[in-house]
């Protein structure tokens, strides 16, 4: 396909620009849904996410890192239609959901919602721009599980 | 023909019901298509000694209080039993308040053996099975006096009343205290006051607002005509409900700022994909008073 079939579809960059991160929002918002919906513990669902997350990251490393590199870091790109979470709903609203019942359950502490998402997700996207740069000394899934015990135990009641 | 025959007694009571009543502005008009055989805080042709030792008639039988099985003794006589004589007679009772509807706040001072009259919070009675077909709930801490007269002229007039599964009327409790609030607006967008009295910002979020989940029409029929807790900027302590009273009632329950109960039969993920989306958006207006007053 030439690149000028693409406006066939998408009539401007940043309509395709939003399309892209509405569609990584929506995979990775139902990834984390099939979690949310499984009766497991907290700790397992954090290692369940952050297996898919990492999981992506090396199968599908252009989602993870349009995210970091082109999303959050050109935001001027999404103010028109894109403000806010807008875009990005699916994958915010189960994340949401996650802390919710982590915190319904007693595992997880009670606190504002901003403090525990910066950690949680800043620590996954730190580790998926180290691997983007190449400075991992292991494959990503080698961390898992150590991210995985230390994000809960930076979350746990 | 003959007007219906119109009982009212206290149990466990702080007579807030009977108040609220006596400030509807058409209190004796309402009266005056029933004969009113008691009532104990107005003049009736029938004294409390009456009531209990006497057999009336009763075509309605209003109760205010909290029910109490045993040790509620009245003139010698344990009051259940008075009320259970008149229940039986009675074609029709209304429990008046969430007291003695579902238990409310006297419940709390012995939850074990002190619930409603057919209810005890959400769970059934023996009194129940034995009354339903006669009964009218009306909630409310204290009941809307309009919300009373409804039901008195409606029952007047032979009409027939709605009611839900807790036989609630549903021309009043149909719908939620939400509905009608002048700060929908604000609700919608996301945008939480900045303090109690202002006309700006919703008390959903941070300040305990019950309205989105408690059923009830204070934001149709106003009090007093003129306002209501949310419109004057005071949060809804869901007080119709038969869990009312809760705790902390002035900060909303969230977990990780998510409200724990949802607007009523939303789903957790819908509001939270509406509203995610709500507050994305700064609405100007909404940042702004209502009113700019002059410096």
């Amino acid at each position: 396909m030439s690149v000028g079939n693409l406006y066939n579809y998408f009539s401007s960059k940043d309509i395709l620009a939003k399309e892209i991160i509405k569609y990584t929002s929506e995979v990775l918002g139902k990834e984390i849904r099939i979690v949310n919906l499984m009766d497991i513990s907290t700790k397992e669902k954090i290692k369940k996410i952050v297996e898919l997350y990492f999981r992506m990251a090396k199968e599908r490393p252009e989602m993870i890192e349009y995210f970091l590199r082109v999303y959050l870091s050109n935001r001027e790109v999404f103010n028109d239609g894109c403000e806010g979470m807008i875009c990005v709903n699916e994958f915010i609203t189960e994340i949401m959901i996650f802390f919710d019942d982590g915190v319904a359950s007693g595992d997880l502490r009670n606190q504002d919602f901003f403090s525990a998402f910066g950690l949680f997700m800043g620590y996954l996207g730190g580790m998926v721009f180290l691997k983007g740069e190449d400075v991992l000394p292991h494959d990503i899934e080698f961390y898992v599980e150590d991210i995985s015990r230390n994000i809960y135990n930076a979350l746990k009641a | 023909m003959s007007k219906p025959k119109l009982l009212w007694l206290q149990s466990i009571s702080c007579n807030g019901n009977t108040h609220s009543f006596f400030n509807h502005p058409k209190l004796f008009s309402i009266l005056s298509h029933f004969e009113l055989l008691y009532h104990p805080l107005l003049d009736t042709d029938h004294t409390l000694e009456d009531v209990i030792f006497e057999n009336l008639d009763c075509d309605i039988l209003i109760l205010e209080g909290s029910f109490k099985e045993q040790n509620m003794v009245k003139l010698g006589v344990e009051l259940s039993t008075v009320i259970e004589k008149y229940a039986q007679k009675a074609k029709h009772i209304i429990t008046a308040g969430t007291c003695a509807t579902f238990g409310g706040v006297f419940k709390q001072s012995d939850p074990e053996n002190i619930t409603g009259f057919a209810f005890d919070i959400e769970e059934k009675t023996k009194r129940y099975e034995l009354y339903n077909a006669k009964l009218i709930s009306l909630p409310g801490c204290p009941i809307h006096p309009k919300w009373l007269s409804f039901v008195l002229l409606m029952l007047a007039k032979e009409r027939r009343i709605v009611l839900d599964e807790m036989h609630r009327p549903q021309e009043l409790y149909g719908i939620t205290v939400h509905t009608g609030c002048t700060r929908n607006e604000y609700f919608e967008w996301k945008v939480d006051t900045k303090g109690w009295g202002l006309k700006e910002g919703c008390l959903f979020y941070e300040n305990g607002c019950q309205a989105p989940y408690t059923r009830g029409s204070c934001n149709k029929i106003l009090w007093n005509d003129i306002s209501s807790k949310t419109i004057a900027g005071t949060p809804c302590l869901g007080c119709t409900e038969p869990n009312f009273p809760k705790r902390d009632l002035f900060s909303t329950k969230t977990n990780m700022g998510i409200p724990t109960t949802m607007p009523l039969g939303i789903p957790r993920r819908a509001y939270l994909t509406a509203t995610g989306i709500a507050k994305s958006f700064k609405i100007k207006r909404f940042e702004e008073r209502v009113i700019k007053y002059e410096s």
